[in-house]
């Protein structure tokens, strides 16, 4: 990415209109952005924080001054972060951010056969679908929140802001505790790990129930005839490892030592029979029953990135920046249809440009709506909807407080 | 408030600490009240003083407790012992014993050490971390006539859950529901508990370990787990209460003899509460200790700092003026110290003028003329980076290392032990380094991780150090004498 190519993509179709509203809340600016750190990456990875912004012409400014290879986001300080140095030390503290998620491919890497490290296709795009829809369901229905965005990262994993006024006040203790509930299987080294989850002998906590209802659709599919994760001996070996039946394991290892060929699906098919053959309601059967549940989840629940999510001045990529390596814009993302979602169809900066020069003379370059002639149009929209429908909020608790007080 | 002799500045300012209107209660007579309400009595700045560093005890033990590594029920243990030598509090029911005068030591204490810890944020979160682990041990301690007492006496906002909505999310409220191995006995146990509506964000430790059930933001906790809004309400309460109290500080910055005790207060986390060191004056320490026996003692009784010392006088036959002075205030102590310091030197050149000044110095016979006392582990880590200071604090990690194992590598201390050391240095907890130290080169006489310098105490005084570890090898001795006989 040469810096005219980035400078032009500033100028030209970076909608910060957009991101300011969305981080805003409202129209004219408050604290939450104007006492707001961005964080810039410049060329030759210099790191420049602590910046902050009134407007988001401002911020437009600086960015095309600087000209970052992408820039972040960081929390609400009590102070504008650009006076970082005259406030007093303890004046300056983070106190709203919103609550943020990150999803990446590498901690996937364990149970994905088609790719590894910063690779990414189609079909490990799968995992990452399959986490959205368990995130953002459990995040809406248990902790009621409502104001999701989902942003593509620009390479192999996803980010998810959440903007409503409870979560963005949460405390780093309180941010620990919601990543705690939400984290099955730990990134790493102890990935390879046995699930740990349930607190009675038998039950699921009633989330992961939820979860694993839902993964269990998605597992045949994703891990079985798509990855095909027990077709090699290491594979296989992993999940009988998660079997805690040694009658069971000994009698499947010996039918796949005997017949190599047979497809990950045969396999489970396997294991389910052996598991039917404990008779319904003995102790056996609900062991294995439960750990059919503990390697579903193994091998689909969302492995979260829980250092970005902990603290409140965790710094995290905006949305819309290009993904330096590849080219990609880090792009909205509908949880409805992240199935469809194709990380290879992401407009890319270059792309962007081209369709601009294609344009031509036709129309007078004007950088407020620039955007709108590319296909960059449907993803900017998006994030527009996500900010009218914060300002909505926004606005209705505002009134809602008036009434009160003009009863009062 | 705190009336001495004549009234202070800040007295108009009733509530220094102030609550908010709807969680005042009054001073309750229960044993865990949450104080709500400063003391507005009156009393002498001696009561002042010692009522704090009493409490600051058991808090900067909490504190250490953490950095060792204890478990909850060992804690448990040490702070209970704490609790009754410095802070005893008995329960409502105890009818014997004086538990008013108790509660208001109690009382006060927390209040002396709000103004003392409320002036930064480092010394906030740590407070409050203490004080809520102190409430948590008391609320464990009690019994349920008490908690019962405490749960109905103050509002905690939370919504009962009727039965139609226990039966509504029966299925999630069970499966969430901890408790017996056997099933229906888990079931019984679920069918008669109460259930309560809080937000999520009051309880995030039962959040974060999946003990409850999550609806749209709010939690259902069973009535067994009540107590973990109670901590989050007492920390939270706590946490606004000292800001409050941070602001309100500098008006106090006019008294003259509060604010020195305060300053002293607020370093206590650093070194856990100085003792002034009495020798127990039952002659274990001085009697039977030639001044011959000098080498041998420093090797097996001396704490890292004063070892080093004496090394450096053997060595150079000179220490620097505040050397001499911290080494010789602890030799004093230790009632030896001019006939050890006189055999010291006696290598040197010559016993001059210096010396002899130094002596009598710390005897209180030249100079101010005042019987110093041997310097603290405090006193000694508050002085600037020296070869007299604490040097788990001023020794470079390299120098510090290769120090520890020259030195008490013959006593059982392993090079395997180090990380272990360091990662508390590392936490700025020199204190604990200084007593896991005392741990692992008296582990032959017993002396188990966790225990310390005697019921789980840490080092706070080099000449403890040394008592102690003489009172060790005395008792093996003894006994050893007993086996010959």
């Amino acid at each position: 990415m040469t810096s005219e190519v980035m400078l032009t993509f500033y100028r030209r179709l970076y909608p910060f209109k957009s991101i300011f509203n969305w981080l805003n809340h409202e129209h004219a600016p408050t604290q939450l952005f104007t006492h707001r750190e961005f964080a810039f990456t410049l060329q030759g990875d210099v790191y420049l924080r602590y910046n902050s912004f009134n407007t988001a012409e401002e911020l437009k400014k600086q960015v095309c001054q600087l000209n970052p290879t992408r820039f972040e986001i960081g929390p609400v300080y009590s102070a504008r972060p650009k006076d970082k140095k005259t406030v007093r030390p303890g004046k300056f503290t983070p106190l709203q951010r919103e609550l943020v998620f990150d999803i990446d491919m590498t901690d996937y890497d364990p149970v994905r056969t088609c790719c590894s490290g910063a690779d990414i296709c189609r079909r490990c795009w799968a995992f990452i679908s399959a986490a959205v829809q368990v995130l953002h369901a459990a995040i809406r229905e248990q902790f009621g929140y409502e104001h999701l965005l989902w942003v593509y990262s620009g390479r192999r994993g996803i980010h998810l802001w959440i903007s409503d006024k409870e979560a963005m006040e949460l405390t780093d203790d309180q941010r620990r505790a919601l990543v705690g509930w939400m984290t099955v299987v730990k990134g790493g080294n102890e990935a390879s790990k046995k699930l740990n989850v349930r607190l009675n002998a038998r039950s699921l906590p009633p989330a992961l129930q939820a979860a694993v209802d839902r993964l269990r659709i998605i597992f045949p599919d994703l891990v079985l005839s798509d990855q095909n994760l027990f077709a090699s001996t290491e594979g296989y070996e992993a999940l009988l490892e998660q079997i805690p039946d040694p009658a069971v394991v000994s009698k499947l290892r010996q039918q796949w030592q005997n017949d190599p060929s047979r497809s990950s699906e045969d396999k489970w098919v396997n294991f389910k029979k052996e598991v039917s053959k404990y008779e319904r309601g003995s102790a056996q059967r609900a062991t294995l029953t439960a750990a059919m549940e503990d390697i579903i989840l193994h091998y689909t629940y969302p492995r979260i990135d829980a250092e970005v999510s902990k603290h409140r001045n965790h710094l995290l990529k905006a949305p819309f920046c290009v993904h330096p390596k590849t080219g990609r814009v880090c792009v909205p993302v509908d949880p409805d249809r992240i199935e469809e979602f194709d990380p290879e169809s992401v407009p890319t900066v270059s792309q962007l440009l081209r369709e601009l020069d294609a344009l031509g003379g036709k129309t007078e370059p004007s950088s407020e709506t620039d955007w709108e002639k590319t296909s960059l149009k449907p993803y900017v929209d998006m994030l527009d909807k996500h900010a009218l429908r914060l300002m909505e909020q926004v606005r209705l608790d505002k009134r809602g407080k008036g009434l009160c007080s003009g009863a009062l | 408030m705190f009336k001495g002799t004549e009234r202070k500045p800040f007295n108009d300012e009733k509530d220094l600490v102030q609550v908010q209107p709807s969680t005042r209660i009054i001073l309750r007579s229960d044993l865990l009240h949450s104080y709500d309400k400063p003391p507005l009595y009156d009393v002498t700045i001696e009561e002042f003083e010692t009522c704090a560093l009493d409490r600051l005890r058991i808090l900067a033990e909490i504190e250490s407790s953490a950095a060792r590594n204890r478990s909850w029920e060992e804690l448990k243990v040490v702070t209970n012992a704490q609790c009754l030598k410095y802070l005893p509090l008995h329960a409502t029911s105890a009818k014997t014993v004086d538990r008013d005068s108790q509660r208001k030591k109690d009382h006060l204490g927390h209040f002396v050490l709000r103004l003392a810890f409320c002036r930064s944020e480092d010394l906030r979160r740590r407070f409050v971390k203490a004080e809520t682990t102190l409430f948590k041990i008391r609320y464990d301690g009690d019994d349920n006539a008490e908690r019962e007492l405490f749960l109905s006496s103050r509002d905690f906002n939370w919504i009962p859950v009727d039965a139609a909505e226990k039966a509504k999310y029966r299925k999630e409220l069970l499966a969430a529901y901890q408790g017996a191995k056997n099933e229906s006995v888990r079931e019984q146990a679920f069918e008669g508990e109460k259930y309560y509506k809080v937000k999520w964000t009051r309880v995030p430790d039962l959040v974060e370990k999946r003990k409850v059930f999550l609806k749209g933001g709010w939690a259902y906790v069973p009535g067994k787990e009540l107590s973990s809004i109670v901590f989050q309400e007492f920390e939270t309460l706590l946490v606004n209460a000292l800001e409050l109290t941070a602001r309100s500080l500098p008006r106090l910055d006019e008294d003259t003899r509060i604010v020195p005790i305060l300053d002293n207060l607020s370093q206590g986390f650093l070194a856990g509460v100085p003792s002034e060191w009495v020798g127990s004056g039952d002659s274990t320490n001085g009697e039977d200790i030639k001044a011959e026996m000098i080498d041998d003692l420093a090797k097996k009784h001396f704490p890292m700092c004063m070892r080093t010392m004496h090394d450096n006088l053997r060595r150079d036959h000179h220490l620097k003026h505040f050397g001499r002075l911290n080494y010789g205030l602890f030799l004093k102590a230790m009632e030896i110290f001019g006939r050890i310091l006189f055999i010291s030197l006696n290598l040197a050149l010559s016993f001059n003028k210096e010396y002899k000044y130094n002596i009598r110095h710390s005897y209180g016979l030249e100079g101010k003329r005042a019987n110093y006392a041997a310097k603290s582990c405090q006193q000694l880590l508050m002085s600037g980076p020296s070869e007299y200071g604490c040097p788990y604090r001023h020794y470079s990690p390299e120098n510090l290392q290769s120090a520890l194992l020259s030195t008490y590598s013959s006593q059982g201390l392993a090079s395997s032990d180090l990380p272990e050391i360091m990662a508390t240095v590392k936490g700025s907890h020199y204190h604990v380094a200084c007593t896991r130290v005392f741990e692992m080169t008296h582990s032959s006489f017993g002396v188990k991780k966790g225990q310390g310098v005697g019921d789980g105490e840490s080092v706070t005084h080099p000449n403890q150090y040394a008592a102690k570890s003489m009172e060790l090898y005395k008792a093996q001795d003894n006994s050893e004498v007993m086996v010959v006989e």
